[in-house]
């Protein structure tokens, strides 16, 4: 893995219409990426929304949109922050190291099955420090030992 | 170079560019491959094992070593140089996570639009 940004690419069995629809209708976008988008994506204007995916409710999203180059090119760059607060919005977003996320999109041949090539990538990450540690990644990521660690000490108080 | 002053540097938000930086040239590149070994190596070592002069390979340890990436102690009148795996290992463990967020994220995408 290249230390400085996430490719990622992927084949969806839709035509590139169909994905750009997905990827900037911010209703659509809400839908799968999790989050209830307040209003359009608009380049060079921040969105911001409420995150809906279970356990991460009280997180606001937020990304400063930046090209929307039809049924090519979705970008736009957002903040990392070390933690979430209990507060919606964390006090850092304004402040905080930006990465920037692109989506390109590129059609499949029909001779070869069809539909869209999306590649994804986050790049940028050497904005942040080197000694990056946040809490809602880790408790993310460690979902497993943080479990066994619950569990470990349910069974110690109630032997 | 000691615990305190490595937490310092890797602490100032420029350091994590610096390592980046520090390992985007093939010699470098070359060198921490010498050393992940594990084994601490000198200046005369190091040369022995390549083409390059003593001069050329204290000037790359020194990009290393401010990076964080490699770290030095003295042995009578030798100075030692040993891969620090730390840097690297934030840099990758922050990644993995938010490429691993990524690939959740993709297949809701996948799933939602060929539904």
């Amino acid at each position: 893995m290249d230390a400085n940004r996430i490719e990622k690419r992927i084949e969806l069995k839709a035509p590139v219409s169909r994905v750009w629809q997905a990827l900037t209708d911010f209703r659509e976008f809400g839908q799968w990426f999790k989050v209830k988008l307040e209003a359009p994506f608009v380049p060079g204007q921040v969105s911001r929304g409420q995150i809906t995916y279970p356990g991460y409710e009280h997180i606001t999203w937020e990304a400063r949109i930046d090209k929307m180059e039809p049924e090519r090119l979705f970008s736009f760059t957002w903040p990392h922050v070390k933690s979430f607060e209990k507060s919606d919005k964390p006090a850092g977003y304004s402040s905080a190291p930006r990465t920037l996320v692109e989506f390109r999109l590129e059609p499949i041949p029909d001779s070869i099955g069809g539909g869209t090539l999306l590649v994804l990538t986050e790049s940028g990450f050497d904005a942040l420090p080197a000694d990056w540690r946040p809490e809602a990644f880790r408790r993310n990521d460690g979902g497993w030992t943080e479990q066994m660690k619950n569990i470990e000490s349910h069974v110690k108080q109630n032997p | 170079m000691s615990n305190k002053i490595r937490k310092r540097i890797s602490a100032k938000p420029k350091a994590r560019a610096r390592v980046f930086a520090a390992l985007g040239d093939k010699t470098r590149l070359a060198l921490v491959a010498r050393l992940c070994s594990g084994e601490a190596a000198s200046i005369s070592q190091l040369a022995d094992d390549s083409k390059l002069t003593r001069q050329a390979i204290t000037k790359h340890l020194g990009v290393l070593e401010r990076a964080g990436i490699v770290r030095s102690s003295h042995a009578g009148r030798e100075r030692l140089f040993q891969f620090d795996p730390e840097p690297l290992e934030n840099l990758q463990d922050y990644l993995r996570s938010v490429s691993k967020q990524w690939d959740q994220t993709l297949a809701r995408l996948k799933s939602h639009v060929e539904k």
